[in-house]
């Protein structure tokens, strides 16, 4: 009998000074105190009536939401005029003000100049009803099509996971809204004979439609055809639906890395590479059950010895950066205390790099590999192996010619290593920076690492300078980001995102506190959490935006549209970013703030190319948008990125619910 | 109240024409329209049901006076009631006999009202004598002296003649002190107006117990039950809910306010969470003044709260109160509760948890206790034809089947009359005519490729969409042949679309029609006019959410019931509304035509459902008895009942032959969305806003399954065409399947069970489930099985 049920009965009142303010408008300026008490009891009890009264209408009207209709209907009931001109279902015209320690709602009413409705044109008609028939079921089984929701929805593909028992019937596991005294004796239901529900097996049979898919996109994906492609991924990235064909992604992509790693093919690497970053976008796939087979396959795009046939001459570089920046990010969004992802791949990439009879292409992949996994891992694991590797480099670069396939290695290893050392050093050491004393430090990289350090506190500084001056034209850097980092997979992003976080402390807070969401296990000390949370709601954004950019990514567009949506809240960031600079960025003694403004350079100076890419943001911000993509398209022009898809939008579209295909009546 | 009213006339226009009430078909229409019941009714009883059914239903207050019972009274019944009422001045006001005798008990005129009385039961026994040798079923000189009871036993006066033992008809062993003061203010308060009577009503609540006492005795009792055996906790754990509402009723009634503030607050959390609506009603009530008008605290006070307890529970409670001197509660007991004593074991909480939620508590036993004909109709002879058809098919087709014709014999045996079924004629159910004959060809011959359905064969579900549905989508019927649906809309539109190819066009203008060949073969095709075709006719009439909607079983009709109180028949030829009948006046939530057409039933926001024939304006039956909203209704398979889910959480089941309430369902926790008879006739499932359906035996009055799973209001139910599958849709975007055939296996219907209405039901539902299919975001409003088994789901696409 006793009831835990949250049964709140509140005896509400309207205030008296309600009546008050009725009164007065109505002309009657004294009224009693009492006369007031007496009303409001009377006027809340009708109030209250009415309501109940106006809920059985909505319940008969198969709606959750009260409207006013359901309000007159209830007068009607009683008798009582209705309040007419209130029937709109959405737009109830009360604002609520408040100031000078007074609340209240109004009526609003704008003038509206009468010319300005007689030439705007006419608003489309709406559309009429219309019936449209789909199958919800053939045989108790729901067919994938859009008009149906996707088939399991991420929670319930992660129960069927990890409590296959329970998972067979998702959604009925709430007993109603009764109490649950005779609740008590479910508890064994196993005992009592009832068939043990076995886990099913987890491989689904395929629909022939669903086959179909399957074969189109795996050949689009690998074909020779970019826009093709490009298609294919977009559909992988974005359409509900594909967690029965996931096994058998998953399959296909380690099969295709195992045979084509010994036959050296890059582009087909690379093509399975975007294959993983597009599952991996794709927010209705549940793929912690397929990490263990996409891994090793990313792992191998990393590290492995040779992945091309002509490694003098092949970029297999890119490759490797985009494969340890996959890797990084899926230790961000799967990496748990328990599988301890993280650490492991560390350790791979740690041992592989110790051993000394390491090629350059496994040490230049393993450290790249490293250096995706965020600032504290470079410091922890890189910087004191700088000296040793400077070394070894200096040994191959200024000794004798043994081969020209070590001398790039040699040069490649050397860039990766300035290019993500100098942002940690610069945002480590205090600012005078001494050739010598980094050549004592880290040995023969030293004086390199110094200018480079240099050469990033620099930018960093003229940075902030631009951000003071051109405080509403650097609205661009979050449309921008998400431009370059749409085709390329996320882990550089700790280096893009640095743009809106140097423009202010409290943004990054409020950004750090948002991306307190996504599971962030990473144990290590504060500061990288801030990074690596940071870097976390980035890659949020790109899965946010990314249906939204890809349209102007193409990067004829102009910006405008694209920046349009975003803009309200960067202004914000940087109307708060205004003050905040002045102060801290030249000086820069604040820990957060000093890394931040460290870490812009080697954005621009890792790019190393011209900015090729035809981006249409002012310069600072285009800056990272060519680094992701040269990575790739330098050497690669088919592996570059990825044009994004014009059908984006429609396919989108195509797979909302059935009201959203036809056009909606402009209100 | 217009059902008395009525049946009564009907009684007295029985006497006028001597001879067996002839049972004329409806088609005849024998200008008896005033009466309206006057010509389906085969017998007097029927007054005894709805004067009982009257006499319980609640504050119906509002319910309209049809004008054409009081022409009606004029002529034959009224004149000694006229005659002898002068005083009051407009009689034709007072409608009711009870009304009647209750004003004439008031005012002293004792002659008068036992003149009356006596000429009430003269009239009874006059009618028996003549109408048993016509009757059907026999029944009717039993059923006219429980009429007689039952009207003495309402209205008991002092000097009333009565019969020895009619006036504690039911609950023999009851405390029925209080039924004698109580019923008639009851009574007078549905039957005259609302305001003065309230005051009457409310008038038992004058008794004045010190205020601030009511805590304790109620923690005091509160802790006299929480301390008694494990065995009698749970009946009576029973008492609080409506102890509460009482003693929290008294202290507002009394101008405690603050003490009934305070009362309520301590106390309203110990109640059952599925009475959390009706708190909140009360919640809001804190002032005498609101008590007046308020309809649910009518409801409280009109109708007994009605517990089932153990003898041995009941003996404790007795003694318990008697030891304490606690007359406060002991008088409430008396007055305001009907407690149901069984002898046997008390009953498990679960039991009981099944079996309340009610308005007014559970169903009293004797409720449900007269035999319901669940059986179904024989089907009407038309092999012939079929057989004809047959062999022209096969001819057609190259003779494929020679099973057919050996189907169909197997058919009309197993055809045999139920056992269970109503005589053929208990209800005059109107002609076949040709087409329908045609259309039951084409059934039969659909049934043959029907798919069989089984937990390892599930129907496929076909969803239609109704698209950019801004307006609100309210209600959707299918026709039987799935070839036309409908849809009720927010904007007082009713939508009719042609599913199949064939497009909807109407007939030719008057002009037109006459140049056309009669003679033709295909005349019924010539005067449609090929202009008008199309997918879609919108019919407008309504001013009102259409909120019912429903084909006549021969595809020419459509009914549409709407907020504007009304409810339409449209033509199918014309799409035009041919007829609205008026008489609901509130609201008017469901209506659906019975199986055979011509009778169709509506339920509405005055707490009645009423039976009307489509060539009467007035209604022919008024079944009263719901204390809330009749959400929905619908047609029992052999169209001799009808069942009605209301807002009071019970389902009443009708007959429709003498207004009876057969049974009353409880169990159901919140509001009754819908309701569904198996194919059969035996079971009927129903779905409330709890989510919850529970399936019910008809035959034996009991509740057999419940089937949880829903988690939002179940909109619709529908049962396979062999019944084998139920299937569900609901609020929370879901159609669920669920084996019927399983559900309805090995119940345990002993006489025991049957006999105490203790049901232990199955523990788990889920093994019943077969299927969960989810929408979109489509509320699932209507749910269909075509001829062959495919399901229909309909709702309106939403956008969160």
């Amino acid at each position: 009998m006793a009831e835990e049920k949250k049964l709140k009965l509140s005896n509400t009142v309207l205030p008296s000074e309600s009546m008050k303010v009725v009164a007065e408008s109505m002309g009657i300026a004294q009224i009693q105190e009492e006369t007031c008490q007496l009303l409001t009891d009377e006027v809340s009890y009708r109030i209250k009536e009415i309501a109940q009264d106006a809920l059985k209408f909505m319940h008969m009207g198969k709606r959750q939401k009260l409207t006013t209709s359901d309000i007159d209907y209830a007068l009607k009931l009683k008798n009582v005029e209705p309040l007419y001109g209130f029937h709109a279902q959405e737009f109830i015209p009360f604002r609520f003000a408040s100031g000078g320690g007074r609340e209240l709602y109004f009526y609003e009413e704008k003038e509206v100049d009468l010319s300005d409705i007689i030439n705007t044109p006419l608003p489309r008609v709406p559309l009429d009803v219309c019936l449209k028939a789909h199958w919800l079921s053939i045989e108790g089984c729901q067919p994938a099509i859009p008009e149906n929701p996707p088939p399991a929805p991420k929670e319930q593909q992660k129960a069927e996971a990890t409590e296959p028992l329970k998972s067979a019937k998702p959604g009925q596991e709430e007993d109603g809204p009764l109490k649950g005294k005779g609740k008590e004796k479910k508890a064994p239901p196993l005992l009592e004979g009832a068939p043990l529900r076995l886990k099913p097996r987890s491989i689904h049979e395929l629909s022939v439609e669903q086959q179909l898919y399957y074969k189109e996109i795996t050949e689009a994906c690998v074909g020779s055809c970019e826009a093709k492609r490009a298609e294919a991924l977009q559909s992988i990235a974005t359409d509900p639906g594909l967690y029965q064909m996931l096994p058998r992604f998953s399959t296909f992509i380690s099969e295709g890395v195992r045979v084509n790693v010994v036959q050296n093919n890059l582009a087909l690497l690379i093509y399975l590479m975007r294959m993983v970053k597009a599952l991996m976008d794709n927010p209705t796939l549940y793929l912690e059950k397929y990490v263990h087979e996409l891994i090793p396959a990313v792992m191998t795009c990393i590290v492995s010895r040779q992945l091309c046939l002509r490694p003098d001459v092949d970029n297999h570089w890119a490759l490797r950066d985009f494969a340890a920046r996959l890797v990084a990010q899926i230790c961000k969004h799967f990496s748990t205390t328990t599988n301890n992802i993280q650490s492991r791949i560390t350790k791979t990439f740690t041992k592989s790099w110790v051993d000394e009879k390491t090629p350059w292409t496994t040490r230049y992949g393993s450290i790249a590999g490293l250096a995706e996994l965020g600032h504290d891992v470079i410091k922890t694991l890189i910087l004191p192996r700088l000296q040793q590797e400077g070394e070894r480099i200096r040994g191959v670069l200024d000794g004798p010619v043994l081969s020209n396939i070590d001398r790039i290695g040699a040069d490649h290893v050397q860039s990766l290593l300035l290019k993500h050392c100098a942002p940690v050093l610069a945002k480590l050491r205090p600012p005078p920076d001494n050739q010598d004393a980094y050549r004592a430090e880290f040995g023969s990289l030293g004086p390199l690492l110094c200018s480079h350090v240099v050469k990033a506190r620099a930018q960093a500084a003229l940075q902030a300078q631009q951000v003071n001056r051109t405080t509403l034209t650097i609205t661009q850097p979050r449309p921008t980001l998400t431009l370059s980092q749409a085709p390329q997979p996320g882990p550089r992003t700790p280096g893009l995102l640095k743009v809106p976080g140097s423009i202010a402390l409290p943004v990054q807070t409020l950004v750090s506190a948002r991306a307190a969401a996504p599971p962030q296990p990473s144990p290590p000390p504060t500061k990288f959490i801030v990074m690596s949370s940071s870097s976390a709601s980035s890659t949020q954004q790109v899965l946010s935006l990314s249906t939204s950019a890809p349209g102007s990514g193409s990067t004829t567009t102009s910006p405008v549209t694209t920046t349009v949506p975003s803009v309200q809240p960067i202004v914000k960031l940087v109307s708060t970013a205004t003050t905040a600079p002045p102060s801290t960025a030249p000086s820069g003694p604040g820990s957060v703030q000093k890394y931040i403004v460290v870490s812009l350079p080697p954005t621009g100076e890792g790019k190393g190319g011209p900015a090729s890419h035809p981006s249409p943001a002012p310069p600072q911000s285009s800056a990272p948008s060519p680094l992701g993509a040269s990575a790739l398209c330098g050497g690669k022009p088919e592996a570059g990125e990825s044009p994004p898809p014009v059908p984006g939008t429609p396919k989108a579209n195509g797979s909302q619910p059935p009201g959203s295909g036809s056009p909606q009546p402009a209100p | 109240m217009a059902a008395l009213a009525e049946e009564q006339t009907e009684v007295a226009v029985k006497l006028e024409p001597e001879g067996p009430p002839a049972l004329l078909p409806p088609q005849a229409g024998d200008g008896a329209g005033e009466g309206g019941g006057g010509t389906t009714n085969n017998g007097p009883n029927g007054g005894g049901g709805n004067i009982a059914a009257s006499s319980s239903a609640g504050g119906d207050g509002g319910t309209p006076k049809p004008t054409v019972a009081v022409s009606a009274v004029a002529p034959a019944g009224a004149a000694p009631v006229s005659a002898a009422a002068p005083e009051a001045g407009a009689p034709h006001d007072r409608q009711t006999l009870l009304a009647v005798l209750q004003f004439l008990r008031q005012s002293n005129l004792r002659e008068a009202e036992e003149a009356l009385r006596r000429e009430a039961r003269l009239l009874e026994e006059a009618v028996a004598g003549s109408g048993a040798p016509g009757e059907a079923d026999g029944a009717s000189a039993e059923a006219a002296s429980t009429l007689l009871s039952r009207v003495t036993a309402s209205a008991p006066g002092p000097a009333a003649p009565d019969p020895p033992g009619s006036g504690a008809s039911g609950a023999a062993a009851v405390p029925v002190l209080a039924t004698g003061p109580a019923a008639p203010g009851k009574v007078g308060s549905v039957a005259v107006e609302d305001q003065p009577d309230v005051s009457a009503v409310l008038s038992a609540y004058n008794q004045q117990g010190d205020p601030t006492m009511y805590e304790e005795y109620y923690s005091g009792l509160k802790h006299f039950i929480e301390c008694s055996l494990d065995c009698h906790r749970a009946e009576l754990s029973q008492l609080f809910y409506p102890l509460f509402v009482h003693m929290y009723l008294e202290l507002v009634y009394n101008q405690h306010e603050n003490e009934a503030k305070s009362f309520f607050e301590k106390f309203h959390g110990d109640q059952e969470c599925y009475y959390q609506d009706d708190l909140r009603v009360l919640s809001s009530l804190t002032k005498k003044e609101h008590m007046k008008g308020n309809e649910t605290m009518l409801d409280f006070r009109t109708s007994k709260f009605v517990l089932r307890i153990s003898r041995d529970s009941y003996q404790l409670l007795k003694r318990h109160l008697q030891e304490k001197q606690n007359n406060q509660i002991w008088n409430i007991v008396q007055e305001h509760l009907y407690i149901d004593i069984f002898d046997g074991m008390p009953r498990s909480k679960q039991q009981i948890d099944a079996m309340v939620g009610s308005l007014a508590g559970e169903a009293k036993r004797e409720a449900n206790k007269s035999k319901v004909f669940f059986g179904l109709l024989k089907e009407p002879e038309i092999e012939v034809p079929l057989d004809d058809e047959d062999e022209e098919g096969e001819n057609e087709e190259g003779k494929p089947k020679k099973k057919k014709p050996k189907k169909d014999s197997i058919g009309s045996k197993s055809k045999k009359q139920d056992p269970n079924a109503p005589p053929q004629n208990r209800i005059p159910l109107p002609e076949l005519k040709d087409s329908d004959k045609l259309d039951k060809i084409m059934n039969m011959k659909e049934t043959t490729k029907r798919v069989r359905l089984g937990p390892d064969c599930l129907p496929s579900i076909c969803f239609y969409t109704f698209l950019n549905a801004y307006q609100g989508l309210t209600a959707v019927d299918v026709t039987d042949d799935s070839s036309l649906i409908a849809g009720g809309f927010a904007d007082s539109t009713v939508r009719v679309w042609s599913v199949t190819p064939k497009k909807l066009r109407s007939v030719k203008q008057a002009a037109d029609l006459s140049l056309i060949d009669k003679e033709s073969d295909d005349v019924l095709e010539r005067i449609m006019d090929e202009k008008t075709a199309s997918e879609l006719k919108i019919l407008y009439g309504h001013s009102g959410p259409v909120y019912g909607a429903s084909f006549s079983p021969d595809r020419n009709y459509l009914l549409s019931s709407s907020e504007d109180g009304t409810v339409r028949l449209w033509s199918l030829q014309t799409f035009t509304c041919l007829v609205g009948y008026k008489g609901h006046n509130y609201p008017v939530w469901d209506t659906q035509f019975s199986p055979y057409g011509y009778y169709f039933v509506s339920g509405g926001h005055d707490r009645v459902a009423r039976l009307w024939a489509t060539d009467h304006y007035q209604p022919l039956r008024i079944f009263a008895g719901h204390l809330a909203d009749v959400n929905c209704t619908r047609f029992h398979p052999n169209s001799n009942y009808v069942a009605t889910g209301s807002a009071d959480r019970t389902v009443r089941l009708w007959d429709v032959l003498n207004g009876n309430c057969v049974r009353i369902f409880t169990g159901h926790k919140g509001p009754i969305h819908s309701l569904t008879f198996s194919p059969n006739g035996r079971f009927l499932a129903t779905g409330a806003t709890d989510g919850r359906v529970l399936l019910w035996d008809i035959g034996h009055g009991l509740m057999v399954g419940e089937l949880k799973g829903h988690t939002d209001t179940v909109c619709s139910l529908r049962f396979s065409r062999d019944g084998e599958i139920l299937a569900s849709g609901s609020m929370d975007n879901t159609v669920r399947l669920w084996d019927a055939v399983k559900a309805f296996e090995d119940l345990e219907t002993d006489d025991f069970t049957t006999a105490t209405g203790h049901i232990n039901l199955p523990e788990n539902s889920q093994e019943l489930l077969l299927g969960t299919y989810m929408t979109k975001s489509t509320p699932v409003v209507h749910l269909h099985f075509t001829r062959r088994n495919l399901v229909l789901a309909a709702g309106a696409y939403s956008p969160q």
